[in-house]
């Protein structure tokens, strides 16, 4: 099957009722697996027992940051290519990616107390990530704001757009800045930086957080294209009672 | 499991994680009851979309 024939709805709806489950049974695996991995790593040798916290944190901040992406090319895919499924896809994402960077946000802070003596400071990459959360907010309350769903989806689009910026300085602001969060340590170019006893089960962790949300966007996809249909068939309903 | 003086943090953060996550996946669930329920009372009434009564009626 094409990309292209995604962009029927009614394939989409067919391919998601088999898939949602899918993934949902994988997800639920992995992150059983990660949790179990997780809790047997070793503990860090500066952090101690703290560092299980990354096994949530990490795949979280991945995903806020990954989603963000997805929903960048579903405003090309809404604005240039004019695709029926990107901004079904693209209001499906903003509140699971939104949910994703308040997990980072909140086990950042429950990570840092600890570790720095403050649950929060206005470090670049802590602000850069709490200026993303605001995005996907704004993000979310402009779809509710206009009600057309074609005209929500253009707005949205370009707001998206315009957020895409503060991709690469939450990415680099450690690099950039000095700051109290530590750099990267596994997508770097000489290699990741930590012990495979513990990036083992950060991966497994992260593959069952990207299944989670395959799962629950096919579904929160699968949710807004019935809520389109709905919203038509009452529009014909209305204008048929008022001939 | 000893998790140490700083277990509280970490089965807080545990907690902060799943709870959210749990709340996604009701929201989710629940949307979709919901969706379900309202198409299948329109469907019930008789309201069908343009594009099925195109297919009906190209059909005959």
């Amino acid at each position: 099957m094409a990309l292209i024939d995604l962009a029927n709805p009614h394939r989409f709806l067919a391919l998601a009722r088999w898939l949602v489950p899918i993934f949902a049974v994988l997800a639920a695996a992995l992150l059983a697996a990660g949790l179990a991995l997780g809790f047997r790593a070793p503990a860090d040798y500066q952090q101690g027992e703290t560092v299980r916290i990354m096994y949530v944190h990490v795949p979280a901040a991945w995903l806020a940051l990954g989603i963000y992406m997805l929903m960048t090319i579903a405003a090309l895919g809404t604005l240039v290519w004019r695709h029926p499924l990107a901004d079904v896809a693209a209001k499906a994402a903003a509140p699971i990616g939104a949910a994703f960077c308040l997990i980072c946000l909140l086990t950042g802070a429950l990570w840092g107390r600890p570790m720095w003596g403050a649950y929060w400071v206005w470090d670049a990459r802590l602000t850069s990530m709490l200026v993303l959360l605001l995005i996907y907010l704004g993000i979310i309350a402009l779809w509710r704001a206009i009600e057309e769903p074609g005209q929500a989806g253009r707005a949205v689009a370009i707001l998206t757009l315009v957020g895409v910026i503060n991709i690469p300085i939450v990415k680099f602001s450690v690099d950039w800045w000095n700051t109290l969060h530590q750099p990267a340590s596994v997508f770097r170019l000489d290699g990741p930086t930590i012990h495979p006893a513990l990036l083992t089960p950060l991966l497994v962790s992260a593959l069952g957080f990207a299944a989670l949300f395959v799962a629950l966007h096919l579904a929160a996809m699968r949710n807004e294209i019935m809520r389109r249909r709905i919203r038509t068939m009452r529009i014909l309903a209305a204008a048929a009672e008022a001939r | 499991m000893d998790l140490g003086p700083y277990g509280g943090f970490i089965v807080a953060a545990y907690a902060a994680a799943f709870i959210v996550l749990g709340a996604l996946v009701l929201w989710v669930w629940i949307d979709h009851r919901a969706q379900s329920r309202a198409l299948a009372a329109l469907e019930g009434q008789g309201v069908t979309r343009r594009s099925s009564r195109t297919a009906a009626e190209g059909a005959r």
